[in-house]
Formats: structure tokens, sequence, C-alpha cells
């Protein structure tokens, strides 16, 4: 009895292992067969032979910048993910250490602004970056500047910065330091878990980033590996081996970050409820 | 004594002195976040209800008061029909996606916490599709949803199934079903199209994952002594399921709830890669239909139409948040 419940216990799981690994098999696999095999029936498991020159094909495929699209890609995410913790890490400290006037009233008003949706934001954000206002359409300040502060990464750094013990900062105070002496040297060492937090999930978000760059660049040379991948899938056509290859280029490199660090990913989304 | 004032006054000066500049340098630290919040946060949230109420299109034309909405609410506007229907779709959207994703979670969650060997490992691969993109994951199920190659028809083929062209397929779930079975469903009821399904199929794989760990992560905060106490007074498995877990997971399942659901109304990237709204609008939800209104710009009125919708669409998605927390938040037990 035990035994057949837990043998259901481990059916169970393993379908679903299956089932959540079977479609990033099935784009490896197909990625690496030729046309015929890609599109036989019934279909092929395992590639007769293995035609590791598709990710050449498609990586050289005419109309494509891959190349490009991923110096965007990592450009764009490297320097928002950093601006991201200056701003946050600076306001954090502010409102959990600093006393100033308004000190309440500026944080509601942050509490506030999370309730503002974003599909109400989209169309006034187009409308801000046209020529008749800031004229950053088709840039790379337009990918990166709107995102350069998340309220999030504030809330998150200020409730990391709250659990500083008092006596350490009014030590460092004794001494003679100052507030950006004590954030950098004393407070900052002891929020790493959060600064790594907030590094995974803007990095996330910037590397799977697509709408916005999809409307608010045109030109090839400056969009991002998403778009470049959706502008593939429609050339590529029904040569789903080289889309597959496309895709793994894309899906790749995001799988093996979170198999080193699937630890904090997977505490990332159990302590926030992040959701991509 | 003179001295003494003297340095005392200093000493307050100082303090002054100290405590401005304490002021200035927080004012400091929290202005590049505010700034930025404020110009592109802040600033569009308010000129959303102001841009909704022009004629706006390749340029700004002029105030036209309720027009868009007059157009979209109004049973004879010309945006009511495609307005109502995208509604629709996004309804059966979130129905076939959420309650199937927290089912298929809970379950995952339940047996993942009784402990088994590879438990870790199991975690891992489960929140592989949730990391993946959802551009380049969609693009993957393109490829196995595909009417002709399609590795989905070939292996409902060996049951017996007969292929389908799942995205491209229009027609209604009941009706096909009805078909199959010899029985004529009307038109009204022919329910969502088998491409909504797949695009749901789709949205289910990707996101259990997420949901799992959190239910997984509410399981492992129950405290086992809980567990051990009502097994010592005599309680069976069923009255610990629903005296103990189901209460002490009910926030999780209620955050969750709610999450998924507004995600599930918000999507906008699986949708658009796999049917981009097609075939004949049956997966058209609202966010494609206002990106499709905006993007139409070119000719007539997209910015002010587009805004206008959205601005409806928020005020839908908030009432329908306010009634499940009405209905669920009442049953969530917080200790």
């Amino acid at each position: 009895m035990a035994r057949a419940g837990s043998l259901g216990k481990h059916g169970f799981l393993l379908v679903g292992a299956l089932v959540a690994a079977f479609p990033f098999y099935w784009m490896l696999t197909t990625s690496f067969k030729d046309f015929a095999e890609a599109a036989k029936s019934p279909p092929v498991l395992w590639p007769s032979a293995w035609h590791f020159e598709n990710w050449v094909e498609a990586w050289t495929y005419p109309h494509t910048y891959w190349a490009r699209a991923f110096l965007n890609t990592i450009f764009v995410a490297t320097t928002t993910t950093l601006g991201v913790l200056a701003t946050s890490v600076l306001a954090g400290y502010a409102f959990a250490r600093m006393s100033f006037r308004g000190r309440g009233v500026l944080f509601a008003f942050l509490l506030l602004t999370l309730f503002i949706p974003g599909e109400a934001t989209l169309i006034p954000q187009f409308v801000l970056m046209s020529r008749r206002y800031l004229g950053w359409y088709d840039t790379y300040t337009a990918q990166i500047v709107p995102f350069l502060a998340t309220i999030f990464s504030i809330f998150l750094m200020r409730q990391f910065f709250l659990g500083v013990p008092q006596e350490l900062i009014d030590s460092a105070r004794l001494d003679g330091a100052g507030h950006l002496r004590i954030l950098w040297y004393v407070a900052l060492p002891l929020v790493r878990p959060a600064l790594v937090t907030i590094a995974l999930i803007e990095g996330l978000a910037s590397w799977n980033a697509f709408l916005w760059p999809l409307i608010i660049t045109s030109d090839p040379l400056i969009r991002p590996i998403q778009v470049q991948l959706v502008q593939f899938n429609t050339e590529g056509g029904s040569r789903y081996h080289l889309v597959m290859a496309g895709a793994a280029f894309v899906v790749l490199p995001i799988l093996a970050v979170y198999f080193v660090a699937q630890r904090y990913f997977i505490e990332g989304i159990a302590r926030t409820g992040i959701r991509g | 004594m003179a001295a003494e004032v003297w340095t005392a006054r200093a000493r307050a000066a100082a303090r002054d002195r100290r405590r401005r500049l304490e002021h200035l340098q927080a004012y400091l630290f929290i202005a590049p976040a505010l700034l930025l919040i404020g110009v592109f946060h802040v600033l569009p949230g308010l000129a959303a209800l102001a841009i909704s109420l022009t004629r706006w299109g390749v340029i700004y034309e002029r105030f036209a008061g309720l027009e868009n909405y007059a157009a979209i609410l109004d049973p004879s506007g010309a945006r009511f029909g495609e307005f109502v229907n995208a509604l629709g779709v996004t309804a059966w959207y979130v129905l076939m996606t959420v309650p199937v994703e927290m089912a298929i979670a809970l379950l995952l969650a339940f047996v993942l916490y009784q402990g088994t060997v590879g438990r870790g490992a199991y975690r891992v691969v489960y929140v592989m599709p949730y990391i993946t993109s959802v551009v380049a994951a969609a693009t993957i199920f393109e490829w196995i949803f595909d009417a002709n190659f399609g590795i989905l028809n070939e292996a409902l083929g060996v049951v017996g199934i007969g292929a389908q062209a799942w995205l491209r397929e229009p027609r209604g779930i009941f009706q096909m079903l009805g078909a199959a079975a010899g029985l004529g469903v009307p038109d009204a009821l022919a329910g969502p199209g088998l491409s909504l399904v797949a695009v749901s199929i789709f949205t289910v794989w990707h996101f259990v994952g997420f949901q799992t760990i959190v239910f997984l992560a509410g399981l492992t905060s129950i405290s086992r002594e809980l567990y051990e106490a009502a097994r010592i007074d005599g309680a069976n498995e069923r009255q610990i399921l629903r005296r103990i877990t189901i209460p002490l997971l009910s926030p999780a399942i209620f955050f969750v709830a709610i999450i998924a659901s507004v995600g599930a109304m918000r999507s906008f990237n699986q949708i658009y890669v796999l049917t981009n709204g097609g075939p004949l609008d049956t997966t058209r939800t609202v966010p494609l239909l206002i990106f499709h209104t905006f993007f139409e710009r070119t000719a007539v009125n997209g910015i002010g139409l587009g805004s206008a919708m959205s601005f409806i669409f928020v005020l839908i998605i908030v009432a329908f948040t306010v009634v499940q927390f009405r209905v669920l938040g009442r049953r969530v037990f917080y200790g």
C-alpha cells in the first residue's frame, strides 16, 4: 500500500519533470537535425547525424544581427542592473537610516505609485519618448533610463537596511564616519543577499525584455535578442531546425546562469513572489 | 564664562549645520530614484487619463471629450464589438489557465513537501520554464503545436486522435467536441477557440513552476509541531489537511490566485508570439487589442483610443481584484 502510494508519487513527479523539460530537449535536438529529419513523420527523437553547422547558419542568416543583438542586450541589462542597484541602495538607506523632513510623506508617495498599472502607462511612456518630448525613439537611452529605479528594489533595500544593528552604525558615527562611508563599509556588506536578489531580478527582466523595445525601436542595430528572435522566427518561417537554433541562442545563456545560481533564483521567487 | 557660552553656541550651531547637511545629503540620496519614478511612472500615469480624452494618431489632433469612451462602450460604437470580444477571450484565458496552474502546482508542492529522493533536482527542473523568456519558450511551442510537422499531433496520432491545427484553429472547442460526438452545437455555445486552448496550455506550462515554489515555501513554513500535536490528539490525515494545512496555506493560495489572474489578464508576449491575436481574433485578449489599436495610429486615432481602452481595462482589473479580495480574502487565515 505504502509502496504503491510512493510509486504513484514518483510517477507524478517524474511526469511533471518530463513535461517541464521536454520542450528544451526538443529545441536542442531539432536544432541539430537537417531540414528533412526535423519535419519527418514519425518524429525522430535522436538525430541520426548531428548538424552542428545549423547553428552557424542560424547565426549568420541574412538580415539577422545576433552578435549585435547580444551585445545590445548585455549592455542594456548590465547598465540597468547597476543603475537599479545604485538608486535603490541610496534611497533604501536614506529611507531606513537617515532622518530628514518629509520622509514619511515621500515614502507613502512611493507606496502609492505601486498602484499605477503598467497597461495605463505604456502609451503615455511611448508618447514621452517621441520627438515631441524627449526624442528618445530608437535609442539605448529609451531602453535603459526609464528602468533605472524600481519601487520594489527600494522597498527591499529599505527592509534590509532596517535590519542592520543600530549599534554598528552608532559606533561608526562615533569614529567620525559620514553616511556615505557607513553605507559603503558597514551597511552594504551586511545586505548582500538583497543585492543578489535585485541583481538577479533586474538582470532577468532586462534579458527577457520584449514589448517595450519592440515598440520603442525599429533600428535592428540597437534591438535586443528577444526582438531579434521574433524577427528571425518570421524570417526563418518553416525552417524550424534553424529557428530552434535561434531559440537555443536565447535560452541557453540564461539556463546556464540559472543552473549555477539556482539557489538564489528559487529563494528569490519563494521570498518575494516575483513574476517575470 | 563668556568663553563657555561661546563654545556652547558654537556647538549648537555646528550641530544645526550637521543636521541640515544630513537632510541635504538624504535628499541627494533619494533624488535619483524619486526623479526617475516621477518622470517615467507617475507622470505617464497622470497623462494616461488626459490622453484618452483626445484624438491622437500620428500627431495630436484635438480634445475629444468622451468620444473615445463612447466608441468603445456604446453598443453602436465603432469599437464596441471588438472590445467585447477581447473581454470574452480574456475571461476564457483566465479561466483556462489560473485554476489549472494552481491545481497542478498544489499537487506538485504537496508531493514534493512529503519529501522524496531528488527533491532539489525536481525543483530545479520545474522552475526551468519560468526562468526562460516567454518569447523563446513560445517560439519552441510554436514548433511543438505546428499543424503539419508538430510533435504534439504525432503524439496524439499514436492514441488515435486526429491532427489538429492548434494555433491556427479558430473553431470553438465545445463545437469541435460536439461535432466529434455527432452533436450540433450552436455558434453561441461554441466556446473558446482551440487556438486559445493551445495558448493556455503553453501558459500553464510556463507558470506552474513559479506557483509550485510559492506553495512549497508556504508548506515548509508551517510548523511541524502542529502536525505532531494533531497526530498525538488522534487526528487523521484528512482532518489535518482540512484543519491545519489548508488554513495555514491559504495566504499563499490567495496571493497566487491574485497574482496569477492579474498576470493572465495582462499577458501579452506569449499571445503575440504564438498567434498575434488570430485566427479570426479568437486569441485577441484586451492587451493585444490595445496593442493593435495603438499601432493603427498611423491611420487613425490609435493613441487616443488605445489609452481609453487601457483605462477601461485597468478599471476592470481593479474591480475584478476587489471582488477576489472580498470573496476569497474573507476565507484567508492569517494566524
